[in-house]
């Protein structure tokens, strides 16, 4: 056990293992990372990268008793890993929150949009029905339901989808959770609600002074809101930097690939500049050495470094860290030579 | 011919005789340990024997009081004495209807022995043979106090015979009385008009024979001359409330469901020679499970099984298995024979020496088998059974030393057949009794031997006397040379038995019992002769020559007389099997309290 | 925008023609089914050569003779062309009809569905007579089943792969697999006839007559019939609650905060319960219209028992009577399910 960070949320070398009949399956395999209030993180992956089982991790929902859990957790001083379950719960919903993907299916069907709000509320707060209804509405208004007094006893399937977003968010929001994780918050939405549900979000973090994970597959998601950005491949962090590393400056060959597959306007969204061949690893048997190896476009480009080992997340300046056997010169320089006009070219 | 019940279930029953045997164990064995558990009074200790009432009057006992339980798995067709065709109604009725005669209350052959009920002697006949007589007992009182009358008497009879509502009893006075075109009592209001039975005064009934019949004192100990007041009459409806001259009265009944009797204070014993009047109460419940009533029997829960066909397959393990529950039950003959008839009119059974290696070959352990084995039937040789008045055992067709067969013989009939190798031949059998099913397939397999080829047909026995077997016409197109079947006499006599299903003139072309259509000259004058035959002891000779000329027809094979296995709890007294209805006497029964 | 018309909204009014629609569909369902049953039991018959004749004969002693059986042709009607047949049972049932029993007509006031060809008994009463005992049977067992078979499922899901799941599991597979006869008859053997400790078969007593017989007498019935569906529900319910308690809603619940049995009893087990509730209302439904085998076993003059002798004994006009009165519970337990169903789930629209 080591002494509390000073920072507001700190990850330090966490692992969540799943036993299963086919074999040990690594979700997340030793990640570290910080947040401080009123700050954004984004977190990128592909589906099974480990992103949506770390947040998870964090509130204490990564699945049931069989999962191994180890590494710390440090949230405002305290570390979660080691508290108790009955802990954590109280601290869920109210010092930190979630939102989740998919809203119809992420609410109860049976009970209304409003009943589930102030059920949110009223575990962390002993206030009267009444009361708890009249925040749930004023929370409803806040994230920009319309005549939220007649829609609070709506049922979820009765709103549409980007309604039930903003619901989902005033449900996360109901008690001012000082760290609040979306995972996915816009993904089942059209183009234009995903813009306005951003900004609500970006709106209330402000206004709250939150820290705010927001986790994506996308890119283009994250790129105007992070502060930070976190790619995730094989439940490890292949690489960290500013929004602005990450984006002008990115040194990994698989982020290479996530900015080549974000949507441009003047594209196709399918038609992909620079495609990642193959599949995501199985996260039971990771290959030796660095898990993107199989599908990186640059293999070779190692300078005789050996790549049966897995490689480290090194700084490589500014905060900026990048998990990657090839010498950061070499990076740079596919970047800026192959990469990067590629991309502008089009 | 009386009904039998279908076995409820009896593939499931048959399907869980493994399953309940072993747990059977358990049952009986708590007899032993605790011995105030109710559950063990009717396995307690009792000196009784097995089959001891079969001779003889098991736990003798006058003591009054308490309640006698019957149980039977389906319902009456009717509680109407009147309008009833099961043997064990006919025994069970005699409770709270006396008919004119009655059989003798004992054991053994002196109980096929008719004696007086409502009448003060047996019938008197004229010289002609066509008219009977019978004078009533005086003082003789229904259950609310008024006096029974003759006409009562004349006009049950014309209820039961002559309408077209009372469906369900035979209908022998119809056939036998002199009634020229009588509409019945429902169409015809008059009684008068009724001309087949005279009441010259209020003790004196007349039936008007259209031809001489000697053993008429046998149909009038039919339940069916129990009086009825006009006036208490409600046709079918009559059965909910029967107006009562026995020991036993109506309380409540609820058809399909339960009959209360209580005891009926206006029945004198001094009228009455046959029947005692023990229990307080005589309960009947009915639709319940087979497997159930066994279990009951053997607990002491029940005293007796209504229907007297026997125990199932699962009970009949149990109490064999157990020597101490095995001297609980009796095994006597029922009055049915269970035979095989072959067509005289399809070939190659049109040929006397083909039904004869049919005769021989057959193994009759085999076919006895299905029936239960010996409990369930004595292989039979005759066409008559061991209870029939006028029965006489003789074997014209030995086959070997243990019934499993004579080949040579049976070749040898073959070849004087001209199918010295045998033929092909079908064999009809009602589809869906099992038993009767076992029966064909055994005798396929027995046959086989001498290389006859048998095919099974089955037909469904619901229509199996209107549309298949007892329709001649099908039986000739479809070329039906064996058919399996069973008789039991309406009351125990030579021409009872025999009258049906071996005179010739009683093939009929739909619902025809005469099944192998015989019609031998010889044997239809025996019956007319034995029938206007006054002296019992020449009659019965008579019958035992009618059952001769059957055997030597060879269309008649017997598997077995029938016998049950019946359950005689220990708290059941004064127990008897009476031979007329292969049961026991239900109007002796009393229970231990 | 989709779905903004807010609940409530004349939700009387869509439930009244909700039921007039259903009640009028039940009514047409019900004179098929009982078209379908008379084709079966006459139609058929007749198409393969049966004669009015042959038909009377199954209701008439076993020594008819040709007058008897004539007699019974015309008292039964079977002589009539099939439709006169049918649209005087129909009419019975409206306007009820009168009956021959020997000196007197019996009169069968409405809703009449005849006599019964074997016994002579008018079949409504019947079964008005024969109901108590099912519903008896039939709702006890439905209490006891719903309670033991939705708590050891919940159990059984919430303890997966424990001991007691594998437990229940095993014995819930024993429950669906024994036939009612088997472990009807042994548990008699055992807690009637061995142990003393119930009464036997047969010892069915009203409520109104004997409460504590009545409850006695019902007690292995009701272990035995509930056996069978409480295995079923336990199964049923483990499965239900299984995918239920990973639907993301339940992790929503949880990120709220709340303890863990709220999230089981408050979140999952209402989304599990409501299919079952569905099932369980046809289930019991279905029963009403008689435990066949249970009611046998135990000797018990329900409708089951009743219906089950009446095939036996080709007695139509009972059979008839049962078939209506079955599908009438049948439907009614439809109609009820889905108001229900609407009422539990508010996704689901009456329409």
């Amino acid at each position: 056990m080591t002494t509390p960070p000073e920072s507001f949320l700190e990850l330090r070398d966490l692992r969540i293992h799943f036993p299963t009949e086919d074999g040990l399956v690594k979700s997340v395999d030793g990640l570290s990372y910080k947040l401080e209030r009123g700050k954004t993180l984004g977190i990128v992956g592909e589906s099974g990268s480990g992103k949506s089982v770390t947040s998870l991790g964090i509130l204490g929902l990564h699945k049931g008793g069989r999962a191994k859990i180890s590494g710390e957790i440090w949230l405002d001083g305290e570390e979660l890993v080691s508290a108790s379950a009955d802990h954590v719960r109280t601290l869920r919903g109210k010092k930190m929150a979630m939102i989740f993907q998919d809203p119809l299916s992420a609410m109860h069907p049976f009970y209304s949009v409003g009943a589930q709000i102030v059920e949110a509320y009223r575990i962390h707060h002993k206030v009267s029905k009444g009361v708890a209804r009249k925040h749930a509405i004023d929370m409803l208004g806040r994230v920009g339901i319309p005549q939220p007094d007649r829609r609070v006893d709506d049922y979820p399937h009765q709103f549409s989808g980007g309604m039930r977003q903003r619901a989902m968010i005033a449900m996360a929001l109901s008690c001012d959770p000082e760290l609040l994780i979306a995972d996915e918050p816009t993904t089942a939405l059209d183009v234009t609600v995903q813009a306005q549900i951003l900004d609500l979000m970006t709106d209330l973090q402000r206004e709250f002074n939150s820290a705010l994970i927001i986790i994506t597959h996308d890119l283009g998601v994250v790129a105007e809101l992070s502060d930070d950005i976190l790619v995730m491949y094989g439940g490890k962090c292949i690489e960290y930097g500013s929004a602005e590393d990450i984006f002008y400056r990115p040194e990994h060959p698989y982020t290479w690939g996530l900015l080549g597959s974000m949507p441009r306007l003047d594209r196709e969204r399918t038609e992909r500049l620079l495609p990642i061949k193959g599949t995501p690893p199985s996260l039971i048997n990771v290959p030796s050495g660095c898990a993107f190896n199989p599908r990186c476009g640059f293999v070779g480009r190692t300078e005789g470094k050996s790549t049966s080992e897995v490689p480290e997340l090194l700084e490589t300046e500014g905060g900026h860290l990048v998990r990657c056997h090839m010498p950061r010169t070499e990076r740079r320089s596919i970047w800026d030579n192959e990469i990067k006009p590629m991309m502008e070219s089009t | 011919m009386r009904k039998t019940n279908a076995l409820a279930f009896a593939a499931l029953g048959t399907v869980l005789t493994m399953g309940l045997a072993a747990c059977g164990g358990t049952a009986g064995g708590g007899g032993n340990t605790s011995s105030g558990n109710k559950a063990t009074d009717g396995a307690a200790a009792s000196t009784a024997k097995y089959n001891d009432a079969y001779t003889k009057v098991v736990n003798p006992s006058d003591a009054k009081g308490g309640t006698l339980k019957f149980a039977l798995t389906n319902e009456p067709d009717s509680t109407d004495p009147g309008n009833t065709y099961y043997a064990w109604n006919w025994n069970f009725t005699r409770l709270y209807a006396r008919p004119l005669m009655t059989y003798t209350a004992q054991p053994g052959e002196a109980g096929l022995k008719l004696v007086p009920d409502l009448a003060e002697s047996a019938g008197e006949v004229s010289a002609d043979g066509k008219t009977w007589t019978y004078k009533l007992k005086k003082g003789i009182k229904y259950d609310d106090g008024t006096e029974v009358k003759a006409a009562d008497i004349k006009y049950a009879v014309a209820r039961s015979n002559f309408t077209d509502e009372l469906t369900d009893g035979p209908k022998y006075f119809a056939l036998y009385l002199d009634a020229g075109d009588y509409k019945g009592p429902y169409k015809d209001k008059n009684l008068d008009d009724f001309k087949g039975i005279e009441t010259p005064d209020d003790y004196t009934v007349v039936f008007k024979l259209k031809a001489p019949f000697s053993e008429f004192d046998f149909l009038v100990s039919n339940p069916q001359t129990a009086p009825v007041p006009q006036a208490k009459d409600t046709g079918v409806d009559y059965e909910k409330a029967v107006v009562s001259t026995g020991p036993y009265k109506f309380e409540s009944y609820e058809v399909g469901k339960q009959l209360n009797l209580v005891r009926n204070t206006n029945w004198d014993p001094a009228t009455d020679t046959t029947r005692k009047q023990l229990p307080d109460r005589i309960e009947v419940q009915y639709g319940q499970n087979g497997e159930d009533i066994d279990n009951r029997l053997i607990a002491g829960q029940i005293q007796v099984d209504l229907a007297g066909t026997g125990m199932q397959p699962a009970g009949r393990a149990k109490v064999v298995s157990d020597p101490k529950l095995k001297d609980s039950t009796d095994n006597p003959f029922t009055p049915f024979n269970r035979y095989a008839m072959m067509s005289t009119k399809v070939k190659p059974f049109d040929n006397v020496e083909c039904r004869k290696a049919v005769q021989y070959a057959t193994d009759k352990t085999a076919t006895q088998a299905p029936w239960g084995g010996p409990l369930g039937g004595e292989i039979g040789t005759t066409a008559m059974t061991p209870t029939t008045v006028g029965y006489k055992q003789f074997d014209l067709y030995p086959n070997g030393a243990d019934h499993k067969g004579d080949l040579t013989k049976a070749k040898e009939a073959l070849t004087a057949c001209g199918q010295p190798n045998g033929f092909e031949a079908n064999l009809a059998v009602r589809g869906d009794r099992t038993k009767e099913v076992q029966v064909a397939e055994a005798l396929q397999a027995s046959l086989a031997r001498v290389g006859i080829k048998l095919t099974i047909k089955k037909y469904p026995s619901g229509d199996w006397s209107a549309q298949y077997a007892g329709k001649p016409d099908f039986v000739h197109k479809n070329n039906l040379g064996i058919m399996i079947a069973g008789w039991g006499a309406d009351w125990p006599s030579g021409f009872g038995f025999l009258s049906q299903i071996v005179d010739g003139r009683a093939i009929k072309p739909s619902g025809n019992y005469n099944q192998m259509e015989l019609n031998d000259p010889a044997i239809n004058e025996l019956l007319d002769k034995g029938i206007q035959t006054p002296d019992a002891t020449a009659r019965n000779e008579i019958w035992a020559q009618v059952d001769q000329k059957v055997m030597e027809s060879a269309a008649f094979m017997s598997f077995v007389y029938e016998k049950t296995l019946i359950f005689r709890p220990s708290n059941l007294t004064n127990v008897y099997v009476h031979p007329a209805w292969g049961m026991y006497d239900y109007t002796w029964l009393g229970v231990k309290q | 925008m989709p779905g903004s018309d807010p609940p409530g909204h004349s939700g009387r009014t869509i439930v009244v023609a909700f039921i007039v629609r259903r009640v009028i569909a039940a009514v047409l369902m019900l004179a098929v089914v009982s078209m379908a049953t008379f084709a079966i039991f006459f139609l058929i018959p007749r198409a393969l050569g049966q004669t009015p004749e042959g038909m009377a004969s199954r209701y008439v002693g076993r020594d008819a003779t040709p007058e008897a059986i004539q007699g019974a042709v015309k008292r039964l009607h079977l002589d009539d062309p099939l439709l006169v047949q049918y649209g005087r049972f129909a009419q019975g049932i409206v306007a009820g009809q009168d009956y021959s029993l020997g000196p007197k007509k019996a009169e069968c006031p409405a809703p009449c569905f005849g006599f019964s060809f074997n016994n002579n008994q008018p079949v409504w009463p019947t079964l008005l007579d024969r109901l108590p005992a099912t519903l008896s049977l039939a709702i006890g067992a439905a209490v006891l089943w719903l309670v033991t078979g939705v708590s050891i499922g919940v159990v059984s899901a919430l303890r997966r792969g424990s001991v007691l799941d594998r437990a229940a599991m095993t014995v819930a597979l024993a429950g669906v697999s024994l036939p009612i006869y088997f472990t009807g008859l042994l548990s008699l053997s055992v807690f009637a006839y061995t142990l003393g400790i119930f009464p036997g078969g047969g010892s069915y007593t009203p409520i109104t007559e004997n409460p504590v017989m009545w409850f006695q007498a019902l007690v292995l019935p009701w272990i035995t019939l509930a056996f069978l569906y409480a295995a079923l529900y336990a199964r049923l319910t483990r499965a239900g609650m299984l995918e239920t308690m990973g639907e993301d809603y339940i992790r929503t619940a949880r990120a709220k905060g709340l303890r863990e049995r709220t999230v089981v009893t408050k979140h999952a087990l209402r989304a599990t319960l409501t299919p079952i509730l569905t099932i369980f209302g046809l289930d019991l439904g279905l029963l009403l219209g008689g435990a066949v085998l249970t009611e046998s076993t135990f000797s018990i003059q329900g409708i089951g028992k009743l219906v089950i002798d009446a095939i036996r004994g080709n007695d139509l006009p009972v059979v008839l009577g049962v078939t209506l009165f079955a599908a009438f519970f049948i439907v009614l337990a439809n109609l009820i399910v889905d108001i229900l169903y609407a009422v539990v789930d508010p996704r689901v629209r009456l329409s």
